[in-house]
């Protein structure tokens, strides 16, 4: 379904990904595994037309995505839900979630989604008409899933989602991002949180300096020495 | 007593002279993070075109909106894209305002030469004649120009908090980059906010034009005042230039009365300093980015 082929980025002059290739296949979720700095964030800001590749291309269903704006990539079916939540914070939630079906395919039935997400979320169900910014870390994190969730992307990427949060909001992050795998939504995730995510993924990859320098099933690399001496602390 | 009032209705038709034009480049300052020092040229544009209107097919003055509207639309779309998007790569933000600043200087050169230094005056169609509210009497386009700024503040407030490319434009405002992940075209949003801030000006320019004669510089009068508004506001608050063209059109028709017409302007623009030392973020805190009504 996307497939990122030998792909050279950065920003300016400054070259951070060197030859890195991943592919997603529809239904699955993978993983992209790395130290801080090691270009994880810029592979998805590739993938969403934020970065363009200096060499290389990003294909979505075959055809070349790696020359469009962001909003089109987002228009054929691509979210991604950024580090740091990047919420409207003068906007209710209501209205953060109704920015997120802005995309053409979602807006025509947004009610229905908004419904089918507040399931999902509870919480933000009683918080709709409160501004965005008066609500606690952990709200902000859901509501910058749900938002995405509101895109009825075809492909959803999370960057960092339980970054900052407290263990037991965590917990009900990972426990959101099994239930939307879980419903046969395609998944690429990056994490800090090595262990959770590679329990939930089917493949990972490892991104150290901007290379690509292993990939594998989950479970694999979870027994794999040295994902475990480097990643997992064991 | 009834002197006191009829400076008082002075000052409030003043008022909603001043909003109409100061809307539009709050809007653009709000949205866009540009400040358009050619807004006054804009108006100075809008007016001309009410005039050539007005005077060549001999249509009432603001019948001429329905053309000069959509023009200055177009005019304040393509300023946008053809001027100020390039340069938005240019980290310095100075860049802007001088391209601001030498496009208003093009454009009152280039009506120098056109029209001359000479004033214009549009067919008023009555519009000058005096009515009598209670006690006091005022113009009568004075008293629809009132009624159009409450009409477009609300109006465009609205549009912001209800319809969804109000909302997407506001979320650009807020956050760019967050907009851009939600399918925004963020550069589209710029180049239609441009267009409708200018699109504002362009309806003052049809309401203003039969009280006031058109002139090259009639823009620079008119623009400075606005910029006070704007300040005093709170920089891209819809609702606070409203006020805030309010509160100086009573300041203006008071200050020239009790203190002396000379020194009206002093008076606003002490006013203007005192602001921006005591209360640099203006007397309303909500931005339009604020602006929050659920649907
Ligand atoms: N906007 C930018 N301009 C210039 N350099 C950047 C920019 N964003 C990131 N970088 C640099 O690119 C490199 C990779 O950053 P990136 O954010 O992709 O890493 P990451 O793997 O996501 O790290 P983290 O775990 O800290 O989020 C870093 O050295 C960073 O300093
Ligand atoms: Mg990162």
């Amino acid at each position: 379904m996307l497939e990122v082929r030998n792909v050279d980025a950065g920003y300016g002059s400054t070259v951070i990904l060197q030859d890195v290739s991943l592919r997603v296949e529809e239904g699955e979720v993978v993983t992209i595994v790395g130290a801080n700095g090691a270009g994880k964030t810029t592979t998805l800001r590739t993938v969403s037309g934020l970065v363009t590749p200096k060499t290389g291309g990003v294909f979505f269903e075959g055809e070349e995505i790696s020359k469009l704006q962001p909003h089109d990539v987002v228009d054929r079916g691509i979210t991604l839900i950024p580090e740091g939540r990047q919420l409207f914070p003068d906007m209710s939630v209501r209205e953060n979630l109704l920015m997120g079906a802005h995309r053409r395919d979602a807006r025509g039935v947004r009610s229905e989604t908004l419904e089918e997400v507040l399931g999902l979320f509870p919480r933000l169900g009683e918080r709709l008409d409160q501004h965005a910014s008066s609500l606690s870390g952990g709200e902000q994190q859901m509501v910058a899933i749900a938002r995405g969730m509101m895109a009825r992307p075809r492909l959803l990427m999370f960057d960092e989602p339980s970054l900052g949060l407290a263990p037991i909001i965590v917990e009900q992050v990972f426990d959101v991002i099994s239930k939307v795998a879980a419903s046969g939504m395609t998944v690429l995730i990056v994490e800090q949180n090595v262990w959770h995510t590679l329990k939930a993924a089917d493949r990972g990859y490892v991104l150290e300096n901007g290379e690509m320098v292993l990939d594998d099933a989950a479970d694999a690399l979870i027994e794999n020495d040295h994902v475990r001496q480097a990643y997992l602390g064991i | 007593m009834q002197t006191f009032l009829q400076i008082i209705a002075n000052g409030l038709m003043l008022g909603g002279l001043f909003a109409i034009i100061a809307v539009g480049l709050t809007l653009i300052f709000g949205i866009v993070k540009v400040v358009n020092f050619a807004h006054g040229e804009f108006l100075m544009v809008g007016m001309y075109l009410t005039y050539l209107l007005t005077t060549g097919i001999g249509v009432h003055p603001y019948a001429t909106a329905a053309a000069v509207v959509p023009i200055l639309f177009v005019f304040g779309a393509v300023t946008q894209r053809l001027l100020i998007q390039p340069l938005m790569h240019a980290r310095d933000e100075h860049i802007q305002i001088f391209a601001t600043v030498g496009l208003s200087t093009a454009l009152m050169n280039l009506a120098l030469l056109i029209f001359g230094a000479d004033i214009a005056n549009t067919p008023n169609h009555g519009l000058r004649s005096q009515i009598h509210l209670g006690p006091v009497r005022i113009l009568e386009g004075q008293l629809w120009i009132f009624l159009a700024a409450i009409l477009l503040v609300t109006g465009l407030q609205l549009f912001l908090a209800r319809t969804n490319t109000g909302r997407a434009i506001r979320a650009t405002a807020q956050n760019r980059a967050a907009a851009r992940l939600m399918g925004i075209n963020d550069r589209f949003i710029y180049v239609l906010t441009f267009g409708i801030g200018a699109a504002c000006v362009g309806f003052g320019s049809a309401l203003i034009a039969p009280l006031y004669p058109t002139s090259p510089t009639i823009g620079t009068y008119f623009v400075l005042i606005a910029f006070v508004i704007v300040v005093l506001g709170g920089l891209g608050s819809i609702p606070g230039a409203f006020f805030g063209a309010l509160i100086i059109g009573l300041v203006d028709a008071l200050s020239g009365f009790y203190i002396g017409s000379d020194l009206r302007e002093a008076v606003v623009f002490g006013i203007f300093l005192v602001i921006l030392i005591l209360k640099p973020s203006g007397l309303f805190g909500t931005r339009v980015s604020q602006s929050h009504v659920s649907p």
